[in-house]
């Protein structure tokens, strides 16, 4: 009850701050989650296109960030918890549950959140965590794959990136063909489309740090996904957010999991080298 | 159907017809110097017309990325872009209209701000957009002739 009164106080601040007036700059503060702290600066990788790379934390208003700094209020806490719940249900002709194999997600998940997309030699192409997730219900489990953003996906890939809280983001580009897929990615981000004739670039690289309209633009980063959202009050995946944001270019969307998208989540994530992980991270 | 449409024009152009739609199609419009000199229509371009599609989301929605401080009472002006306030002092008439119909022809590819009345935009257009800009040519005029009120 706390929690929800505080999310709707904080959702309340939200919407009537005014951003007309705001300053353009990321702030300059610390975040620190339940005692750690996250790295929200980080010198970028070679080959970026910034020197630095910044968490989105730092470009929300005031009551945004301080809801993401308490765990307490963080409604996308509610989504880690369902998450645990299905870590811990049987499901499936094999009679397991993630437990069954994984046991405590606290230490056989510790890093999967900060080294996904990874290569799968099965698929031969990257593999993200709601996709494994999908693999092991299939081959391990005897369940049927999760629709795309069905809630236990959401929930359950929530829960698994949020044992790699403060963990800096770091792929194996070296891996397989995930150099070829990084490079397909990194074509998509910088390829316009739609109606509107936008890339990602076109507002998180050349735009980073302005506004457009009320929002104020962040560098696009992948690490705190899935995300709580205020405006519409749920957790937001990765590829949800993807789509979305092709949507408003005036383009159809490509698919959840597609080549494409997938590709471009490699690309994305690698932008975010560094950052911790601070999943489930709190957005307007 | 284009061609009837250009020719349309020209006639009304040449006997001083009042012709119903006479327009210039998008791929037709011709830029020179930074300029698009002729108007896109027959019908002169309304400024109060101009202000609403300047400001409506899903038409201009031109404070997405501009501020004018006459329209502050208009919430949330972005700054990606610069401001407009004195534009009709620093650009001629033909420039704002060459700007607005497609600034890459003006500022170069990599701008970021859309062409409005051009086809040569993104890939993988929604289904139904394709083969439209994003606003009329009527529509172009009119925030043309806005646009021409804003002086220093």
């Amino acid at each position: 009850m706390k929690r929800i009164v505080l999310a709707a106080l904080a959702a309340v601040a939200a919407m009537s701050g005014s951003a007309f007036t705001a300053a353009a700059d990321p702030v300059d503060d610390k975040l620190v989650i339940d005692d750690k702290e996250m790295i929200i600066r980080a010198p970028a990788p070679e080959g970026h296109p910034f020197e630095e790379v910044m968490s989105g934390w730092l470009f929300r208003e005031a009551e945004t960030r301080a809801t993401e700094a308490d765990s307490f209020a963080n409604p996308g806490m509610l989504a880690v918890e369902q998450g645990e719940e299905i870590w811990n249900t049987v499901e499936g002709s094999a009679g397991k549950s993630c437990a069954s194999c994984h046991n405590d997600a606290a230490e056989s998940m510790k890093s999967a959140g900060a080294s996904f997309p990874k290569w799968d030699p099965d698929s031969k192409k990257p593999i993200n965590v709601e996709l494994q997730i999908d693999k092991c219900r299939v081959k391990n489990m005897g369940a049927e794959p999760y629709k795309f953003d069905a809630p236990e996906q959401v929930a359950l890939t929530t829960y698994i990136k949020h044992q790699s809280l403060g963990q800096p983001v770091k792929l194996d580009l070296a891996s397989g063909e995930m150099q070829s897929w990084f490079d397909k990615g990194k074509d998509n981000y910088y390829n316009r489309t739609g109606q509107l004739n936008f890339s990602c670039s076109s507002c998180h690289e050349a735009s980073m740090g302005k506004y457009i309209r009320a929002d104020h633009l962040s560098q696009g980063q992948a690490n705190g996904f899935p995300t709580y959202r205020f405006n519409t009050g749920g957790m937001v995946s990765l590829h949800n957010r993807f789509r979305g944001c092709i949507r408003d270019t005036r383009a159809e969307m490509p698919k959840a999991f597609s080549d494409e998208l997938m590709a471009l989540e490699v690309y994305v994530t690698w932008r975010g080298t560094g950052l911790s992980v601070e999943t489930p991270a709190v957005r307007q | 159907m284009r061609l009837t449409g250009v020719a349309t024009l020209v006639t009304a152009v040449c006997f001083g017809w009042a012709a119903e739609a006479a327009e210039v199609a998008p791929d037709q419009v011709k830029f020179e110097d930074n300029m698009v000199a002729a108007s896109l229509t027959d019908a002169p371009g309304n400024p109060e017309e101009g202000v609403k599609v300047f400001v409506n989301r899903g038409l201009g929605n031109c404070l997405a990325c501009h501020v004018v401080k006459s329209l502050s009472k208009e919430q949330f002006h972005g700054n990606v872009a610069p401001a407009l306030d004195g534009a009709a002092s620093r650009w001629k008439m033909e420039e704002l209209r060459a700007i607005v119909a497609d600034s890459k022809k003006v500022f170069g590819e990599q701008t970021v701000m859309p062409g409005f009345y051009s086809l040569e935009i993104g890939d993988n257009v929604r289904k139904d957009l394709v083969g439209k800009p994003i606003l009329t040519a009527q529509q172009v005029e009119d925030v043309v002739a806005y646009l021409a009120t804003l002086k220093e």
